[in-house]
């Protein structure tokens, strides 16, 4: 009996992230819940700008690519030209979604548009070569940062879960991470909320997936995903920000 | 006992598997290098392991696939 094997939602091209980026465990976690809920034929993915900018060539779903944080304008648009028929879902990362496509994104949960995005926090920008982050901790070292992020004059983190939570539009949004097998698992469950919660018709579904960047914050990747828990996680708390449907019934 | 089959040529060697094995069974084969350059991820002692996935669940390109 086969116990584990890579999902269907995903294709035989090998990845091109750094060995130990988690990146490849949340795509993988995606196409489980693809193939679990059987939505493959009718997904279609938008890609981002940043490492992940071609993951079309690892989900075997359609995808398209969009410009540099405009995955939920891109995902908006897809979804509403045939809302019934496809299930939309971006895949961005901190550069894309909260600086560049701050706007889009808080306006796409405004909204409540009825679209998934998967959000990758790993407090840096990769892609480019590891420069500080709306996302980067206070003091953490930087490309741009070399005496540790300053906020007297580069400001403070974002925490966009807490700061979308704050809004009446979104649906849901969880923040988790993927440092070790049991976070891993609770990933897998917010990400399939995140999607039922579309199918569903309920609407905005944000999970924030605390990643690690092994390369850019100069670690091994052990030591990598032991510093989420030690300096991400106190700064990003994890769990659930808000579940619209679940706060109503409560309040019934 | 649990069967374990490793695609080799995508080992990126990153050793989070090694790791996440509660038995301690994997390690990373100093002797042997693969396509990409990297030390790919082995079982020491088969026999032992119990089949939990725990190291496919970590693996960040789906390396290992695990059958019991």
């Amino acid at each position: 009996m086969v116990v584990f094997d890579k999902p269907h939602a995903l294709t035989d091209a090998p990845m091109h992230y750094c060995p130990g980026c988690t990146h490849g465990i949340v795509h993988r976690l995606v196409a489980e819940v693809i193939d679990e809920l059987g939505i493959e034929g009718k997904t279609i993915g938008v890609a981002p700008v940043g490492c992940s900018v071609m993951a079309y060539n690892y989900f075997a779903c359609d995808m398209i690519e969009a410009a540099h944080g405009r995955a939920p304008a891109v995902a908006t648009g897809v979804k509403r030209a045939d809302p019934e028929n496809h299930i939309v879902f971006t895949y961005q990362g901190d550069g894309d979604l909260a600086s560049i496509g701050m706007a889009e994104t808080v306006h796409a949960a405004a909204r409540n548009e009825n679209i998934t995005i998967i959000f990758i926090n790993n407090a840096i920008y990769g892609m480019t070569g590891g420069q500080m982050a709306p996302t980067s901790l206070p003091g953490q070292v930087t490309q741009t940062s070399p005496y540790g992020r300053d906020v007297k004059q580069c400001g403070f983190p974002i925490r966009v879960c807490e700061m979308l939570s704050e809004l009446d539009g979104p649906e849901y949004l969880e923040r988790v991470t993927v440092n070790n097998v049991k976070n891993i698992r609770q990933a897998k469950k917010a990400i399939k909320k995140a999607f039922q919660n579309q199918i569903d018709g309920k609407g905005f579904s944000l999970i924030e997936v605390l990643s690690s960047c092994p390369t850019n914050w100069g670690m091994t990747p052990k030591a990598a995903l032991e510093w989420i828990d030690e300096r991400m996680i106190p700064y990003y708390p994890l769990g659930v920000y808000k579940d619209r449907s679940a706060q109503e019934a409560q309040d019934k | 006992m649990a069967k374990l089959t490793f695609k080799t040529d995508i080992c990126k060697g990153c050793g989070l598997c090694v790791d996440a094995c509660p038995k301690k069974l994997l390690r990373l084969a100093q002797e042997k290098i693969n396509k990409k350059g990297h030390h790919p991820a082995e079982i020491t002692d088969e026999a032992a392991c119990v089949g939990c996935a725990s190291c496919a669940m970590m693996c960040p390109d789906c390396v290992i696939k695990v059958e019991r």
